[in-house]
């Protein structure tokens, strides 16, 4: 053989593994979070919509939630509202939501603009919660069990189709048939 | 309509930049010489067009539209205007516009630089530049434009990313990536060589310069990124073998590879082949790191901006470039024909060497940082290589490598023999061996089992480097550029082992839990937490803790390391205090609140750390002299070795 094709052949190889790779990173970006498979960092904050109350972690347990970090200021969270409006109307799920170094003001107005699909909104003012849940810009939203374990947690903007595909096949499935 | 002018301009750019290519391809292809003079306004039109588009996006940051997406993600009307410049480049968009640009300046110095040579030479040369910009351009517009709006735009951005904002990595970026594009020029050289279907010693001199001037420039820019990393991530470390380190460091190491392979070409006419294989290869390693870094296929601290759909559409350009070029090489190559012979202690067998172990090192790195992916790719589970991979690996080729160098510096051409010179070559090198163990086991008194070895190579190279020079000086017989350089760029390396060997050897650290008013001792340094106090910058708010340093008990310093927070990113980032005290730094660096009272902080004893990147420095400005030696200069043509009989030229 020509040993001037020997690189050529190397390069090609080395193509396919990359190919393979790109292959491979969407699942990478979307689960790299230490927390899933662990406990969810326990918090107790105030509640949006009634600040004399409290909302702790301990009141979540027993059943399954999405936890989803937003704020006013972002605007990505702009974009994934009208899913998350969706989301809470396919009903299999409730959505708590974290106020992230927001305004109380700012944000219940933007409830009472674009919707609320909260069952109910804490707010993290010094964003101690935030970083322990690791997060590292909003939006991100967390799927919790029953036992209080994280499950999956989504990077970005999450959308219907990317609810349907990522986070339902996680939940039991008399959750999902329930409507 | 800044934005919209910029993204036409950027259009307008990639139509002239395949102009470019077809004309200066297809020109010398069908025998077309008056298609050449296109192909130079080609490249003058795209530049304008480029540097518009530039100058429209920074307009849009310099006046905060953050209507335009990538100004509202990357800048915030708190950040001072410096940051707002430099934030072009702070994300993948911008960052591609920066590599274009620079791609663009590098294109337009090719064609002043090759003005006096064959001009079909020259048009190919261009034709394959323009392909390049052609790829890169495509790719910006399809998968990132920069000037895409926002509707409704944002009422204020979400800042630089913190540990952008700092004066070393805001111009790191600028000058790492010239070194990147600049393999660009020795690649599309090769590749003109070869569609030509001849090279000779006179291509190798025309490659050089453009090749030693990339290649200072990537130092320089790897340098810039090591020291950032150290003060700016708070781990005081100067290199973690991370993914993104490594993609910049591939195409050093074969480029340092191809340096000294062109010389060689030059010298002897030898290495043809494997000269233009590896001009090709450094590039693709560029073009593979940018792969890397921007696709998300490897997770890294440093990708700040990831994205499968842009993946692939860099990795079927890798394909088209790469495989193209290296299609060409198996079609061409065989056609290169070397005769000349050389015996076994000649030059030529040391720089042989010389390459075969930096094709070492570089494929080890590359293997490293591809593991991952393959252990993924075939469902071996996840893996993580780290530095027990990397520094033992990378020593291994090194080792050898260092050990070579004196000796092939004061190799003769073709002929084995070291002759009067072995003798000097000796005593320098005993004299390194005694420095080496006065050093290690006189002043420090400890060391690890490589420590003496790899001093005592970092002291050698730096003493043999001095040999010709020196010997020059007093016979009176002049110094060309291209020596002085070599030698200025060996030193560099020298000090560059010998500061590597003292950190790696006699670093001292600690991370203690503190209270106000509580001290800890380090080595002969004594640290006393004084206080702590809020601070509050243009767009971050912080702490600042205030330590008092004792030396062996006299008052050395008072050092103020800080934490910031950003506000709108709400981020923090840690800004060690670091001063040079007796030859070593001390570095301090505030952690976080450990409550009652205690907070965590960082002590580092460094000895010689600056050095490192002074050491690559000196590297840089070895290879920027040696780039202005007389016979690269425009209008020079060649002539046969004018002065070979009186100096023998030993520029290598």
């Amino acid at each position: 053989m020509n040993r001037f094709l020997l690189p050529l052949g190397a390069f090609v190889l080395l193509a396919v593994v990359l190919a393979i790779g790109i292959r491979h990173s969407p699942e990478k970006g979307t689960i790299a979070s230490p927390l899933i498979g662990k406990a969810a960092p326990q918090f107790a904050l105030p509640v949006l919509t009634d600040p004399k109350r409290q909302l702790s972690s301990a009141d979540l347990k027993g059943r399954w939630y999405v936890f989803n970090v937003w704020g006013t200021w972002c605007v990505a969270c702009r974009d994934e509202h009208e899913a998350l409006l969706q989301i809470q109307r396919l009903a299999e799920v409730p959505v708590i939501g974290l106020d992230w170094k927001d305004e109380d003001s700012l944000a219940l107005r933007w409830l009472s603009e674009l919707g609320n699909p909260y069952e109910v909104v804490a707010v993290d003012h010094d964003g101690r919660t935030a970083i322990d849940w690791g997060v590292y810009g909003a939006p991100e939203t967390f799927l919790v069990n029953p036992e209080g374990i994280v499950v999956y947690k989504y990077v970005g903007p999450l959308s219907v189709q990317e609810w349907q595909t990522r986070f339902v096949p996680l939940l039991p499935p008399r959750r999902a048939a329930r409507s | 309509m800044l934005p919209e002018l910029g993204h036409f301009a950027l259009i307008l750019a990639m139509l002239l930049a395949a102009l470019q290519a077809f004309f200066g391809i297809a020109g010398p292809a069908l025998g077309r010489d008056r298609w050449a003079s296109t192909v130079t306004a080609a490249v003058a039109g795209q530049f304008v067009m480029t540097v518009t588009a530039v100058g429209c996006l920074i307009a849009s940051f310099v006046s905060n539209d953050f209507s335009v997406a990538y100004v509202a993600e990357n800048s915030n009307s708190a950040l001072p205007l410096f940051y707002r410049v430099t934030a072009l480049w702070g994300a993948h968009e911008g960052s591609l516009l920066l590599w274009i640009l620079l791609l663009s300046c590098w294109t337009v110095a090719v064609t002043f630089g090759t003005a006096r040579l064959p001009q079909r030479f020259a048009a190919r040369v261009l034709g394959v530049l323009g392909l390049v910009s052609v790829g890169f351009l495509l790719f910006t517009l399809a998968t990132s434009d920069p000037f895409l709006r926002l509707d409704p735009p944002a009422p204020d951005g979400r800042d630089l990313n913190p540990i952008l904002q700092d004066p070393a990595l805001a111009i790191h970026p600028p000058i790492l990536y010239t070194g990147y594009v600049g393999f660009a020029v020795a690649f599309a050289f090769a590749c003109a060589a070869m569609l030509e279907g001849r090279m000779d010693q006179n291509w190798a001199r025309w490659t050089r310069p453009w090749t030693t001037a990339a290649w200072s420039f990537l130092s320089v820019g790897i340098a810039l990124g090591s020291w950032w990393a150290y003060y700016e991530l708070g781990w005081g470390g100067y290199w973690f073998w991370d993914p993104v380190e490594n993609a910049s460091f591939m195409p050093w190491l074969a480029g340092t590879a191809l340096i000294h392979s062109l010389a060689v070409t030059e010298k002897r006419g030898l290495f043809k082949s494997w000269t233009l294989l590896l001009a090709i290869v450094a590039f693709s390693l560029s073009l593979l790191g940018t792969f890397l870094v921007r696709s998300g296929v490897l997770v890294s601290v440093h990708s700040f901006a990831a994205d499968p759909s842009r993946g692939i559409f860099i990795l079927s350009f890798l394909i088209v470039m790469i495989g193209g070029a290296l299609g060409l090489y198996a079609w061409r190559a065989p056609l290169l024909k070397s005769q000349a012979g050389f015996e076994l202690a000649a030059r030529e067998s040391f720089l042989l060497f010389n390459n075969i172990l930096l094709v070492i090192a570089a494929t080890t790195v590359l293997g490293g940082t591809l593991a991952p992916l393959v252990a993924d790719a075939l469902h071996l589970g996840a893996l993580s290589v780290g530095t027990p991979y990397f520094n033992p690996t990378f020593m291994l080729s090194m080792l050898p490598l260092l050990a070579l160098l004196s000796f092939g510096i004061h190799a003769k051409w073709k002929r084995g023999k070291l002759g009067e010179r072995s003798r000097t070559l000796l005593m320098t090198f005993i004299a390194a061996v005694i420095c080496a163990i006065v050093l290690v086991y006189g002043i420090y008194s400890h060391g690890k089992v490589m420590t003496p070895v790899a001093a005592a190579l970092g002291i050698w190279i730096v003493l043999s480097s001095l040999i010709e020079p020196i010997d020059r000086i007093r016979r009176g017989i002049s110094l060309s550029r291209a020596v002085l350089g070599m030698t200025v760029a060996h030193i560099g390396l020298g000090l560059f082992v010998i500061s590597v060997t003292a950190v790696e050897s006699f670093t001292l650290e600690r991370d203690v839990a503190m209270g106000l008013g509580e001290r800890t001792a380090v080595g002969n340094y004594e640290f006393r937490f004084d206080s702590l106090k809020q601070i509050e910058g243009p767009n971050y708010s912080g702490l600042e803790a205030t330590v008092a340093v004792t030396r062996h008990g006299a008052p050395a310093a008072i050092m103020y390391p800080q934490k910031r927070q950003y506000w709108v990113q709400r981020s923090s980032t840690t800004e060690a205090a670091i001063q040079m005290q007796h030859g070593s730094n001390v570095f301090i660096a505030l952690g976080d609140d450990l409550g009652g009272g205690k907070w965590s902080l960082r002590f580092q004893i460094r000895p010689l750390v600056n050095f490192i990147w002074l050491g690559a420095f000196i590297m840089a400005v070895g290879g920027g002299i040696a780039v202005t030696d007389r016979r690269y200069r425009l209008g020079r043509q060649p002539v046969a070795a004018p002065a070979a009989g009186v100096a023998p030229e030993r520029a290598g």
